[in-house]
């Protein structure tokens, strides 16, 4: 049994990631050295949807990375072995202000993983973090630059952020408590 | 897409499902191989043992830097320089290796089963590098991988092994992996070491190599494991090279987007002429290199496979 509450439907989701895309384009002025990189799998939607606004605020493409972090997570022993996904860096990241983007934020294991991960492909002058939700519950200490909402929730919840490519289905972000 | 097994014994018991989870993941883990700093660490800290009480070069290096580039440490074990050789048993030998705390055996071994007699009374994790004439599980997985990279597909593929298959564990292995996946399996050689017993896999039998290789995607070279044969399985071997060897004249048969696998070590001047090997569709060197990805990916698996794992009564 469980139960799920709307916290954002694909209008909000919407409204969110303008305003997160001119809070990145605020803070950093040189837009050359920008780049995106989604974090597997719910990051690389935000990368894809976050690219396309910014390359429309400053006239020229953004590029964009899609990384996977399952060979650098602390926890493997801990669960099932993840399904690994492809990690692709089309470009480099040495001396780039790397935008990394997840769905969810939460006790920031991912995103240590994903910034061990980076560290393999170059040294970027720094990174900064967008998040859709920022849920809590934070393990290590890791701050989001830029977040969608914050959400506080309870540990046995779980945020489902569910992104439809080519209209399909509505955009729609649901916070679900397990019964 | 899920893995849940602890050891990777043989292809014969995996589903399509698992199989395609390890070429799925081996294509991750052939990137990391692409980058500059060709190391991760998902297995940092765990220790892997390389048990081969059969020789080997290619096989061994290949899990060796596997393990290498996943940050564990790796022992390898040789059979000649061995207490096996002072009369220990192999399950003493085992579980002296377990008391090192080893975390993944791979062992390699003449006699059949014996991964799976490990893996019967074993806490750490056993990966078969080939049993006798059994399986060689990871070699079929690297082939699927590579024909899977080269062609996009298997499924409805014509894929043609050509020489030893009695004695091959590579055969069998390669066999179950691509019926599974949905080829069309034809096995050719000499009748002695191709027994139409094995259409009973599912598998066509030719004896006529012509024939064999004119429809085939894929043609699989395999050597004459003369080690294993107890008596001469064909009047000789040129007779062998006349009737079956791959040269200039039958390469003119086949299809002109045929692929030449072969597993190692080739026998240039045998099974396969030496300028063939080095053609443009060979994809030998390709295979070793894939190889390094696929046993990357089967540690990894192996590693994160929880719970009980029915080992079968061997």
């Amino acid at each position: 049994m469980s139960e799920s509450t709307l916290i954002l439907n694909a209008a909000a989701i919407r409204r969110a990631l303008i305003r997160i895309a001119h809070e990145i384009a605020e803070r950093n002025e040189v837009s050359a050295d920008v780049v995106l990189v989604g974090i597997q799998r719910g990051g690389v939607t935000l990368a894809q949807r976050l690219g396309a606004l910014l390359a429309g605020i400053w006239g020229h493409p953004v590029p964009i990375g899609n990384l996977d972090v399952s060979m650098h997570r602390d926890d493997l022993d801990g669960r099932l072995t993840p399904t690994v996904h492809p990690t692709v860096i089309p470009f480099d990241v040495t001396g780039k202000t790397v935008v990394l983007l997840d769905d969810v934020l939460f006790s920031g294991r991912t995103v240590r993983a994903a910034m061990d991960a980076l560290n393999d492909f170059g040294r970027p002058q720094r990174i900064q973090l967008a998040v859709l939700i920022d849920r809590g519950h934070r393990e290590l200490p890791i701050k989001a630059d830029f977040v969608g909402k914050n959400v506080p929730t309870a540990n046995g919840e779980n945020i489902l952020v569910q992104f439809t490519e080519e209209g399909a289905a509505e955009d729609v972000v649901q916070l679900e408590k397990r019964a | 897409m899920s893995w849940k097994r602890k050891h990777l014994l043989d292809i014969e018991s995996l589903t399509a499902d698992e199989i395609h989870t390890v070429l799925d993941t081996a294509r991750a883990f052939k990137a990391v191989s692409a980058r500059a700093i060709k190391k991760v660490p998902a297995l940092r800290g765990k220790t892997v043992v390389n048990l081969f009480i059969e020789p080997s070069t290619r096989t061994r290096i290949s899990f060796e830097l596997a393990a290498q580039r996943l940050t564990a440490d790796i022992v390898n074990f040789t059979a000649e320089a061995s207490s096996l050789k002072k009369g220990e048993t192999l399950k003493d030998t085992a579980r002296n290796l377990e008391a090192l705390n080893a975390d993944i055996i791979i062992i390699r071994h003449s006699a059949t089963g014996a991964p799976h007699f490990l893996a019967r009374f074993l806490n750490a994790s056993v990966i078969n590098a080939g049993d006798g004439a059994h399986e060689h599980p990871t070699q079929a997985l690297l082939d699927t991988f590579t024909i899977l990279e080269k062609k996009g597909r298997i499924a409805g593929l014509n894929v043609t092994i050509l020489g030893d298959i009695l004695y091959s564990r590579v055969a069998r292995s390669n066999i179950w992996a691509l019926l599974k996946l949905g080829a069309r399996v034809t096995l050719c050689g000499p009748a002695t070491l191709v027994p139409k017993v094995f259409e009973q896999m599912g598998c066509r039998v030719s004896y006529n190599v012509e024939e064999a290789i004119a429809d085939a995607d894929i043609i699989n070279l395999l050597r004459i494991q003369h080690e294993r044969q107890r008596q001469t399985m064909f009047p000789s071997l040129n007779e062998y090279i006349s009737l079956f060897g791959l040269n200039r004249k039958r390469l003119a048969l086949i299809k002109p987007d045929a692929l030449i696998m072969h597993p190692g070590p080739i026998n240039r001047g045998v099974e396969i002429d030496s300028e063939i090997a080095d053609c443009h569709r060979s994809v030998i060197l390709e295979q070793v290199t894939n190889g390094l990805a696929v046993r990357m990916a089967v540690l990894f698996l192996v590693n994160g496979g929880k719970g009980p794992q029915e080992i079968g009564a061997a």
